[in-house]
C-alpha cells in the first residue's frame, strides 16, 4: 500500500506525544512499517509542535512535506490553520476549535485571525471541527482532548473500534484507561 | 527476540545494553539526552549524568580504561566541552571498547548554532558511524563496541534530531556482555607526554588507513543500484529523503561510516552512474571529500547548507515535481515557545527588564526570558559564558556598567561551566552581580538531575551541593536568596546587591512549577470591573493571561496561581477564587 500520512499539531504540552504514541502502536499491530517523529524537550513548552506518523508497506522519510498529508489533527484551531499547506488535496482536517493565544497576540502585536474553520473550508478544504475540550471536559479531564481526537480521527478509518480500545489499555495508566475510552467513544461518536 | 517501535535513542540505548555496556556517563542536551535516559533503564548499566561534557567523556574513558565497555553522550555544542579529552583519547586509544554518541540538530530545534559534528571526527582522527533510523542506531551502537575494541580506538555514533526523536521498528536481541578486559599499566600508551605522544602520532594515521580499508567492504557502507544515470552519495536521515524522492529511479551509495570514507568504494560507485550528486544536511563533507578524489559532483551548489533537508527540498533541488498544498491569506501569528505560565523565572526577568539591567544570559529555558514582551537577555552564546561574560564587561567598563549588570545562569549550567567564571569574578575581583536561577532541575532538556538537586539519574537520593556554601567559600561574603515569586522581596535584594562594591550572587530560589512534586495554587481571576485595561498584567508575558473586550483574562486551563500578576496589579483587579 501506498504510504499514510498523519499530522498531529498542536501548542507544546498538549498532549500530543500520547496520541502518535496510540497510532504507532495501533498501526505496528496491522503489521504495517511505521515511523513518527516527535518534537521533545520542555524548551518547546507553549510553542508550536508538530509530529508527524507515517504508515505503509515501507516508510522512508520520518517527516511529512507539504502537500502530503492524508490528515492533520490539530489540537487548536490557529495551528490547523498554519499547516494547511501540508494537506493532500483530498485530505482530511480534524481540528479543536478551542483557541489558545500565541505570545504575538498576547502581546498585542498581531490578532487572532476570525472564523478560521469557515476560511478554510472556503479555500475547498474538508474540515471537521468540533469543540473537543467540552467532550474531554465531559470525559472527566481536560487532558483528554488528545484521545477526543482519536475518536474523532477513527470514523475515517477503516480499522475496528475495538482495536482502537485495545491501544489505549496499552499506551495509558491504567487508573486513566476508563477515562479515557469515555473521550474517545464521545470524540468518535459526537 | 522482538519487532517494537522504537525512537532512534532508546534504540542506542538498547544496542548499549545488548554489547554488554557497564558504564555511561552524560550530561543531557538536546536531542541526545535521551540515549541516557533509555540506558537508566537497564539495570545492568551504570548511568549517571555528569556536571558537563568533558567530564562525561573523560568518565567513559576511565570505565574503558578499567576493562568494561562505556560510553558517553552530548549533543553537537556538547562536543565542544569535550573536545579536549576527545583530541586525547584518540592517542592513547582505549581498553575495553567506547563510544560517544554526538546528536547534532539541523534546523536547530532546540540549539544555539548548527554546527557540523563530522568536522570533529576528522579533526580527532576518530571514526564516525551515523545511523539512518532506529534499527541502524541499535545495530551500529553494538557493531561500534567491537571497531572500537578491534582498532584500539573510541567510536562516534552520530545522530541528528530526525534520527533521535523518530520511531520506526527495531528487532531487540539478548545482551551480551563481552569478558572484561583487565587494566594493564602502560605507560607509553597512556600517558601521553611529547615523548609518548610523538611515537602514538603515527600509529593514529596507521589507524586510520587501516579503518578506511576496512570501510571499504564494511556492510556499514552499501551500494543500493537503481538508474544509473543519477548516483547520490547520501548518509543518515538524507538517505531517507533520497529513497523517498527517487526510490529505484537513482543509484544510492549509502554510508553508514561517514569517516573516514572508503575511496575506492566512492570511485567504485562514481564510475558506476552517469552523474554523480552527495546529499548531506549542513557542510559539504563528502562532497569535499570527493572532489579531493578528483570527481565531478553535484552538492552544495544546488543544496543549501543551512536548515534541515525533507524530501520538497531534495526533489525540487533536483528538478523533481513537489507536491503542493493551499495556504489561507490571513497572517498567522508565530507560536514560539514561551516561559511556562507560573515559572519561576518569570518574576525575575520582569524585575531585570524593569530596572533596565544589561542582562548577561545562559543556555536554559531562560533564554527565553529574551523573547517579547520581556526581552530581558542582553547576549546568550554558550553554557557558562554568562558568568565569564559579566566579568569581562565589568573590567572593561568599570563603574559605568556594574550598577546596572547582572549575570543570569541556571543551577544545571552553573554546575556544567558557570563556577569556573565565578571562580575568576572571585579571583580577579570584577564587581560583579550573578543570579543563579536555581529551580532545581535541569528543565529545557526535560528534567534532568543534577548536582544541585540531591537525587541522581534514577532519582535515588545522591550527594548535594550547597549553592550558598560553595559561593561563600569561593571568597564571596555576599550571597543572597530570594524567592522570585515574591517581586518586592526580591527587588529590595537585586537593587542592594547592584549597589554594593563588592561581587555578590543572588540565587533565585523556587523549582520548576512543571515538577511533578511542585503543588500548585488554584487559578486566580480578573475582577472585571476592577480591571482598568492598563496592561500591567500583560508585560510579564505570561501565556496564561490575555485581553480580551478591553478586560485581563486569565486562562484557566493554564494559570497555576503563581501570584506574580496580583502583586503588579495596582487595582486590586487580580485575586485568588
Amino acid at each position: 500500500m501506498e504510504t499514510k500520512n498523519i499530522m498531529i499539531v498542536g501548542v507544546g504540552g498538549q498532549g500530543s506525544l500520547l496520541a502518535s504514541k496510540l497510532l504507532g502502536h495501533l498501526l505496528l499491530n496491522y503489521g504495517h512499517d511505521v515511523k513518527v517523529s516527535e518534537v521533545h524537550g520542555m524548551s518547546q513548552r507553549g510553542g508550536s509542535v508538530v509530529t508527524y506518523v507515517r504508515y505503509g508497506d515501507k516508510v522512508y522519510s520520518p517527516i511529512i512535506d507539504k502537500g502530503e498529508a492524508d490528515f492533520i489533527v490539530s489540537f487548536e484551531l490557529l495551528e490547523a490553520a498554519r499547516w494547511t499547506e501540508y494537506l493532500k488535496p483530498d485530505g482530511v482536517i480534524v481540528t479543536n476549535t478551542q483557541q489558545t493565544d500565541p505570545m504575538p497576540v498576547i502581546t498585542g502585536a498581531m490578532s487572532y485571525p476570525e472564523n478560521l474553520v469557515e476560511k478554510m473550508r472556503a479555500l475547498g478544504l474538508n474540515v471537521d471541527a468540533s469543540d473537543c475540550l467540552s467532550l474531554a471536559a465531559e470525559a472527566g479531564s481536560l487532558k483528554a482532548v488528545n484521545i477526543v481526537l482519536m475518536g474523532r480521527l477513527s470514523k475515517y478509518f477503516d480499522f475496528p473500534v475495538e482495536d482502537w480500545k485495545q491501544a489505549i489499555r496499552e499506551c495509558v495508566p491504567a487508573k486513566f484507561v476508563e477515562m479515557n475510552l469515555k473521550a474517545f467513544d464521545l470524540g468518535r461518536n459526537h | 527476540m522482538s519487532k517494537q517501535l522504537m525512537l532512534g535513542n532508546a534504540a542506542l540505548a538498547r544496542g548499549l545494553y545488548e554489547a554488554g555496556c557497564a558504564v555511561a556517563s552524560s550530561y543531557p542536551g538536546t536531542p541526545s539526552t535521551e540515549t541516557t535516559e533509555e540506558a537508566a533503564k537497564f539495570d545492568e548499566i551504570y548511568c549517571e549524568w555528569a556536571p558537563n561534557e568533558k567530564v562525561a567523556m573523560e568518565v567513559a574513558f576511565g570505565a574503558s580504561m578499567g576493562g568494561k565497555r562505556s560510553f558517553c553522550a552530548m549533543k553537537h555544542v556538547g562536543l565542544n566541552v569535550a573536545a579536549d579529552p576527545l583530541f586525547t583519547i584518540s592517542y592513547t586509544g582505549i581498553n575495553a571498547g567506547m563510544v560517544i554518541c554526538v546528536a547534532d540538530d539541523a534546523g536547530m530545534h532546540s540549539s544555539q548554532n548548527e554546527q557540523d559534528s563530522r568536522h570533529y571526527a576528522i579533526a580527532a582522527k576518530v571514526p564516525m558511524l551515523e545511523p539512518a533510523d532506529s534499527a541502524e542506531a541499535l545495530e551500529f551502537t553494538k557493531l561500534a563496541f567491537e571497531l572500537s575494541e578491534q582498532f584500539d580506538t573510541p567510536v562516534f555514533i552520530k545522530m541528528c534530531t530526525r534520527v533521535s526523536h523518530s520511531q520506526s521498528i527495531v528487532e531487540t536481541h539478548e545482551r551480551i556482555v563481552p569478558p572484561e578486559k583487565p587494566y594493564i599499566k602502560n605507560i607509553q600508551k597512556n600517558v601521553m607526554m611529547p615523548g609518548n605522544a610523538k611515537k602514538k602520532h603515527p600509529l593514529v594515521e596507521a589507524r586510520t588507513r587501516a579503518i578506511a580499508e576496512y570501510a571499504e567492504t564494511s556492510p556499514l557502507n552499501r551500494i543500493e543500484w537503481g538508474d544509473r544515470k543519477l548516483g547520490i552519495i547520501t548518509s543518515s536521515t538524507s538517505y531517507q529523503y533520497v529513497k523517498e524522492v527517487f526510490g529505484a529511479d537513482a543509484s544510492v551509495l549509502k554510508l553508514g561510516m561517514v569517516y573516514p570514507l572508503p575511496d575506492k568504494l566512492i570511485r567504485e560507485f562514481a564510475a558506476g552512474v552517469e552523474e554523480l550528486a552527495v546529499v548531506e544536511e549542513l557542510d559539504p563533507v563528502i562532497e569535499n571529500h570527493c572532489r579531493l578524489l578528483g570527481l565531478n559532483v553535484k552538492g552544495k551548489d544546488i543544496l543549501p547548507l543551512e536548515d534541515e533537508y525533507s524530501q520538497n527540498m531534495i526533489a525540487a533541488a533536483f528538478g523533481r515535481n513537489v507536491p503542493t498544498g493551499k495556504k489561507l491569506d490571513d497572517a498567522i501569528p508565530a507560536r514560539p515557545p514561551v516561559m511556562c505560565a507560573g515559572c519561576p523565572h518569570r518574576g525575575m526577568f520582569y524585575l531585570l527588564a524593569k530596572n533596565k539591567c544589561t542582562v548577561f544570559g545562559d543556555i536554559g529555558c531562560y533564554t527565553l526570558g529574551a523573547t517579547p514582551p520581556l526581552c530581558a537577555l542582553d547576549i546568550s552564546t554558550c553554557m557558562g559564558a554568562s558568568v565569564s561574560g559579566i566579568h569581562g564587561f565589568n573590567k572593561a567598563l568599570g563603574k559605568e556598567s556594574e550598577g546596572k549588570t547582572v549575570a543570569v545562569i541556571g543551577d544545571s549550567t552553573f554546575m556544567h561551566s558557570g563556577m569556573t567564571g565565578l571562580a575568576n569574578i572571585a579571583y580577579n575581583q570584577s564587581n560583579s552581580t550573578v543570579i543563579i536561577l536555581d529551580n532545581s532541575i535541569t528543565g529545557m532538556t526535560g528534567h534532568q538531575q543534577n548536582p544541585t538537586t540531591g537525587y541522581n539519574i534514577k532519582g535515588d537520593p545522591a550527594g548535594k551541593i550547597d549553592l550558598e556554601a560553595l559561593c561563600r567559600s569561593m571568597g564571596f561574603t555576599r550571597v543572597r536568596v530570594v524567592d522570585p515569586y515574591d517581586l518586592a522581596e526580591s527587588e529590595k535584594v537585586l537593587k542592594e546587591e547592584l549597589a554594593a562594591d563588592e561581587p555578590s550572587v543572588i540565587i533565585s530560589r523556587r523549582p520548576c512549577a512543571l515538577l511533578k512534586y511542585v503543588k500548585h495554587n488554584p487559578p486566580f481571576i480578573v475582577d472585571k470591573d476592577k480591571c482598568k485595561n492598563c496592561k500591567m498584567c500583560m508585560k510579564l508575558g505570561c501565556p496564561a493571561i490575555s485581553i480580551h473586550d478591553g478586560k485581563a483574562v486569565i486562562d484557566k486551563t493554564l494559570c497555576l496561581g503563581c501570584g506574580v500578576c496580583k502583586q503588579l496589579c495596582k487595582f486590586g483587579a487580580i485575586s485568588e477564587q
